[in-house]
């Protein structure tokens, strides 16, 4: 059974796996450095659909359906689903998977939600409230455009801190197996306002909340950095990131050897336009499903902390003069059941 | 020579733009609205129209001659109609070059599919 | 936290690269530039074709605008912009893409509250702040007749 430890820590019990995995990109992550490591990666990003949002849901349903597929499951095995987007109302993951005919629960976690997603699903196997549960969130760049910032043909200048968000879902099925990779502790975002207005500057905003979950990760688990393989923030991007090394050197530790941002990772920023790096629950998602799970299942990685963050704003709180707070929700997975 | 100072005088319009841009994060939308507002007052106090008559299209083009025209399609308004053509100055100036945007904007949503921005990048 | 708002907005700011100044501008500058010369163009065939000085500026403001119209459905204009910078922005062809791209992204939404309703959520408050200024100046024009004129 799970142990509450301390200060939003989680210890799971052994042996909680994530069974199988899957991320399903758009053609710029597929251009990007990761591009061979993902399950399926399209044209372009239309997917030959009317609308963004039809093509955000189905790029969804593929990566539940391909994280099935994976471990030999069907829907049926599934016997809940963890899943959030960024479009209002979390449209993206209800149509996706409204098909489905599975208890699920919407999720709304910015762009942190693939960490969100992957807590719970990981807190229910390790409960045994069924067998096999399935985390999933999506982001699309067009989508959320449209809906954050400028219709896709307006010709608007970004500032070199704006971020883009990727396009593309991950999902994450877990299950109490012994299958590596291991969930092994949670750590639960807390809401941190730095005081950030800019809406160009999420990663600004996200810094303070991913140092104050992996702070407190590394307090209530009496760890250092070091005995980690690495830590990975979900989307900070270049500002974000120089900020959260800087908000660590303060305190005397160093993480600049072994910290990796997921936003960093997936685009070729010398090639790709897209300024301070990635953004959006697609991120984060494609990220760990596509890479780094992959690297612990094989035994590349032993030990690692996925930090996905996410800034809780909308546009018409932040036009009406509010600061952006941020959350960070934190999982440090293993590959092995023990320690 | 009239090419010279068109693009002169235009690219320092623009140029200013982006100096506003980029050091004062003002956002696009506000410096369109700026830009408007700036020439209302320039044409009013009539220091715009000698750039127009000087530099052409290169005073013209830029947002701030769209408020020049709105300067100067009230003054010819109010010149005739007196008190009613404070109110129909304006929207008679810029019919125009609004009623364009709005007719090719209603052909281009009829005609056009959205593009695929993330091909492009 | 180790840091107060203060600190970190201080922070932030300096970890937050400026545009590259020696870039942008002279981008802006040649692309707004060679914008208004293409007008130049325009105004000096209307003029030749007969056309009054006013009557040839408002052809070419038709002209510019349906140029970036088209520019625009075929996905070009945000191109250019993204290098230009201000330099597509601040002409008339930056307001007509600023009407015509959500006209044309909210099609999906409907033509009425779609591309109707949506048309000028960017440009609109051109239209609003440029009548408001010019109503206040016909205003002073009007108050300026009734005692001088």
């Amino acid at each position: 059974m799970a142990k509450y430890i301390n200060d939003g820590t989680i210890e799971l019990d052994r042996g909680v796996s994530v069974y199988s995995c899957a991320a399903a990109v758009g053609r710029m992550e597929s251009d990007g450095p990761l591009g061979n490591c993902f399950d399926y990666a399209a044209e372009g990003a239309e997917l030959g659909l009317t609308t963004w949002e039809k093509a955000e849901s189905t790029f969804q349903q593929y990566a539940f359906d391909i994280a099935l597929r994976k471990a030999k499951l069907i829907k049926e095995d599934i016997s809940f689903i963890f899943a959030g987007d960024l479009l209002n109302q979390c449209t993206g993951s209800a149509y996706g998977l409204r098909d489905t005919d599975i208890p699920f629960f919407g999720l709304y976690g910015a762009c942190s939600t693939m960490a969100e997603s992957l807590a719970l699903a990981s807190l229910f196997a390790d409960m045994r409230i069924g067998e096999f549960f399935a985390a999933v969130t999506s982001s699309h760049f067009c989508s959320a455009e449209r809906q954050f910032r400028f219709p896709i043909n307006y010709g608007g200048v970004r500032p070199p801190t704006a971020q883009w968000t990727a396009t593309g879902a991950g999902c994450c099925i877990t299950s109490a197996a012994e299958k590596a990779p291991f969930v092994k502790r949670i750590t639960v975002g807390k809401i941190t306002d730095m005081g950030i207005k800019d809406a160009n500057n999420m990663g600004a905003a996200m810094a303070g909340a991913a140092y104050d979950t992996i702070n407190r990760h590394l307090i209530n688990t009496k760890t250092t950095p070091q005995d980690y393989d690495a830590i990975y923030t979900g989307d900070l991007g270049q500002v974000g990131t120089d900020l959260l090394i800087e908000l660590f050197r303060r305190d005397g530790v160093q993480i600049e050897n072994i910290h990796k941002d997921c936003g960093l990772m997936l685009y070729d920023r010398e090639k790709q336009d897209v300024h301070a790096g990635g953004s959006g629950c697609g991120c984060s998602a494609s990220v760990l499903c596509g890479h780094i799970l992959p690297m612990i299942a094989e035994g590349k990685l032993h030990r690692v902390l996925f930090a996905a963050t996410g800034a809780l704003m909308s546009p018409t709180i932040v036009q009406q003069g509010e600061s952006i707070p941020g959350i960070s929700h934190l999982v440090e997975i293993s590959d092995r059941q023990e320690g | 020579m009239q090419y010279l100072w068109a693009f002169l005088v235009g690219g320092a319009l623009c140029a200013i733009g982006q100096v506003l841009i980029d050091l004062t994060k003002l956002t696009p939308a506000r410096i369109l609205v700026s830009y408007v507002v700036a020439g209302v007052i320039l044409g009013a106090i009539g220091v715009y129209q000698p750039l127009v008559d000087f530099a052409g299209a290169g005073a013209s083009v830029p947002l701030t001659g769209f408020g020049n025209l709105l300067a100067k399609g009230m003054r010819k308004a109010v010149e005739e109609d007196g008190f009613l053509g404070i109110f129909t100055g304006g929207f008679t100036a810029c019919a125009a070059g609004v009623a364009a945007a709005v007719i090719f904007g209603l052909a281009v949503a009829l005609i056009f599919r959205r593009t695929d921005r993330t091909r492009q990048e | 936290m180790n840091i107060s708002k203060k600190e970190y907005a201080k922070l932030a700011d300096s970890y937050s690269a400026p545009s590259k100044l020696y870039i942008t501008i002279p981008k802006a500058f040649v692309s707004g530039g060679i914008i208004c010369c293409i007008g130049q163009f325009f105004m000096d065939i209307y003029t030749m074709l007969g056309n009054d000085t006013d009557t040839a500026s408002a052809y070419t403001s038709i002209t510019l605008v349906l140029i970036s119209a088209l520019l625009t459905g075929f996905g070009q204009y945000e191109r250019i912009a993204k290098h230009a910078g201000a330099g597509t922005l601040v002409p008339i062809t930056g307001f007509a893409n600023a009407v015509v791209s959500p006209a044309l992204e909210f099609k999906t939404e409907g033509l009425v509250l779609g591309t109707g309703a949506k048309m000028f959520v960017i440009a609109g408050p051109v239209i609003v702040y440029g009548i408001a200024a010019a109503f206040v100046y016909g205003l002073i024009l009007f108050v300026i007749s009734l005692f001088g004129g």
